[in-house]
């Protein structure tokens, strides 16, 4: 039985899971849950982010556009208009997604550094019109966002539910929440890359003449992972801001875009558990030096750098590799 | 009877080179068509163009007697056209059968819905095109590479792994750019057989290829390339007697 749920192509997931439902033993204060929930939401929003840079090996560096832009649609609709948050969430996501489709198909003819620097032009744009645009969005000072709603249920980090007679605090709830987002988020993200479509994104990343030449509109299938990606980045913008009940642009900035592209670079190009350690990874890392919080950024790059010459392909593909090796030595040794 | 492949007058020019000039010739469906020539004598840029990964600088080319001017490859190969390549195109971020599961592109359309919840029909349809690919996989005889990264195969493996993704897209006219170059003898005679096996089936073939025994012995007819021009084309028997190709190419 263990075999079979070795072999299990979701073995993966269910680990996940375990871990979400065994976390809460080592959680002892709000702060902690506040910390893993903007986790497993970053970590969402890296998840689809891998599968334009890690499948399909298109790079953005302005993902944090799209989730900024998620975001404010979500603060604005729900704060300003008093849309109920379901419908805001998913109007933004399709408004993202097709501004992404829009974008993406003149500058996903790009390539490597080229496309780079588009979508770099692309987020510093989204960050701008955010930081310009007073009337709407509050400029540099931010805006309020209320709690999530839903069926008339509010969801705040700061209320109290009671579920079959089990009272949760507010912060719980939204752990919870989280956690089943993120199991979604991977799991869509785990069939698509196992699936035709996924072969034909990993295909444009191996070989794009190859992809054509058996039929791969390269073109089209870029353009549908670019907007994938930004709708996971819109999705997940909309939840955080209503996590955090106040958003500023910097959830559109560069410093986020780079924080997004670290994550993925670190976890492990093309890997959806590995692209979500790097999320918990880098997440950590300014809790544990506080007190060095001017060097953040040194840090930043220095583990970049530091992964692409001795794990380049990062930290959960280089670890199995080498617990791999080390289990086969071991058997080896036995036999 | 209509030819499948026709080319007519192509002309390709890089700058001031031309490297095709005038060059027309058809193949007829079910035939073993080689392309030779020197190095440098157009036949990779003959089949670029051919499979829509060139623009011609002037001419036509009719594929089942449509102009292929404003298709791109990907569209040549839902009309039934796929090829390898001389510079082997091998996915190596994927493994042996995923890149020969590729090939199946065309065969295995599936909405983002039915991907997204990994529906029942979409499980088929991998299960069917996986067990088509390991067929095809068999069949060009690399079936021990099954699961495989691509990254760990060898020269000769991937070489005819590149064959099984293109069959797997069940082409009518598949085109090889020198498949044989860098096999050793053994594996060259299997490729032989694999040609006529394919060739067989009803599969039409262009060849380029420099091994002349290879060529000689499983074209139906070749087109001799030399400086971008057509020096002869005819039956394998014709070539070997013609005066312009024993001084240019077969060194007589």
């Amino acid at each position: 039985m263990l075999n079979t749920f070795m072999q299990s192509r979701l073995r993966g997931l269910i680990v996940l899971a375990l871990i979400l439902i065994i976390l809460p033993a080592f959680l002892g204060n709000p702060f902690h849950y506040e910390l893993v929930t903007q986790m497993a939401i970053i970590a969402a929003t890296v998840v689809g982010l891998n599968l334009l840079v890690g499948f399909a090996g298109q790079i953005s560096l302005g993902h944090a556009g799209f989730f900024g832009l998620g975001a404010y649609f979500t603060g604005i609709a729900t704060g300003t208009y008093g849309w109920p948050s379901v419908p805001a969430l998913v109007v933004g996501a399709i408004v993202v997604g097709f501004i992404a489709w829009i974008v993406g198909r003149p500058i996903l003819r790009l390539k490597g550094h080229y496309l780079s620097m588009a979508t770099l032009a692309v987020g510093f744009i989204i960050a701008i019109i955010l930081n310009n645009e007073r009337a709407l969005t509050g400029g540099p000072d931010g805006m309020p966002v209320p709690a999530f709603e839903i069926f008339g249920w509010e969801l705040s980090a700061f209320g109290r539910y009671s579920l079959f007679g089990i009272t949760i605090e507010g912060f719980q709830a939204w752990y919870i929440f989280a956690s089943v987002v993120l199991l979604v988020a991977v799991w869509f993200a785990l069939n698509l890359i196992e699936s035709p479509i996924g072969r034909a994104l990993r295909s444009v990343h191996g070989s794009e003449v190859a992809a054509s030449v058996v039929g791969v509109n390269t073109a089209k299938y870029k353009s549908l992972v670019f907007v994938i990606s930004a709708i996971y980045a819109s999705l997940m913008g909309s939840l955080y801001a209503h996590f955090q009940g106040f958003i500023t642009p910097a959830v559109a900035s560069f410093e986020f875009s780079i924080l997004f592209i670290t994550m993925v670079v670190l976890g492990g190009m093309g890997s959806t558990f590995g692209v979500i350690l790097g999320a918990v990874v880098l997440k950590l890392l300014p809790q544990v030096l506080a007190d060095f919080q001017e060097l953040e950024h040194v840090m930043f790059g220095l583990i970049l750098m530091l992964t692409m010459i001795f794990m380049p392909k990062g930290l959960l593909p280089t670890l199995t590799a080498f617990v791999s090796k080390k289990m086969r030595k071991k058997a080896g040794g036995e036999a | 009877m209509t030819a499948l492949v026709e080319v007519k007058g192509l002309d390709k020019a890089f700058g001031g080179v031309h490297a095709v000039e005038g060059v027309s010739f058809s193949v007829e469906a079910g035939q073993v068509y080689s392309v030779i020539g020197p190095n440098g004598a157009g036949k990779t840029t003959l089949f670029n163009l051919i499979t829509g990964l060139y623009t011609p600088t002037k001419g036509e080319i009719l594929l089942n007697g449509e102009s292929t001017a404003k298709l791109e490859p990907n569209e040549l190969a839902e009309r039934g056209m796929c090829r390898t390549f001389q510079q082997m195109q091998i996915c190596m971020n994927m493994t042996a059968i995923e890149n020969v599961m590729l090939g199946r592109h065309l065969q295995l359309k599936s909405s983002l819905f039915t991907t997204l919840f990994r529906l029942p029909s979409l499980r088929r349809n991998e299960a069917a095109a996986r067990k088509r690919a390991a067929e095809l996989m068999e069949y060009v005889g690399c079936g021990d590479y099954l699961d495989a990264e691509a990254s760990a195969m060898s020269y000769g493996a991937l070489k005819r792994l590149e064959i099984a993704r293109a069959l797997a897209a069940e082409p009518k006219v598949i085109l090889l750019d020198e498949p044989a170059a860098g096999l050793n003898a053994v594996e060259t005679a299997a490729l032989e057989d694999l040609i006529r096996k394919i060739a067989d089936q009803g599969t039409t073939v262009m060849l380029v290829e420099h091994d002349m025994k290879l060529v000689m012995g499983i074209s139906d007819r070749l087109l001799v390339l030399n400086y971008g021009r057509v020096l002869a084309e005819g039956t394998p028997e014709e070539i070997r007697q013609n005066p312009d190709v024993i001084a240019a190419y077969l060194g007589g």
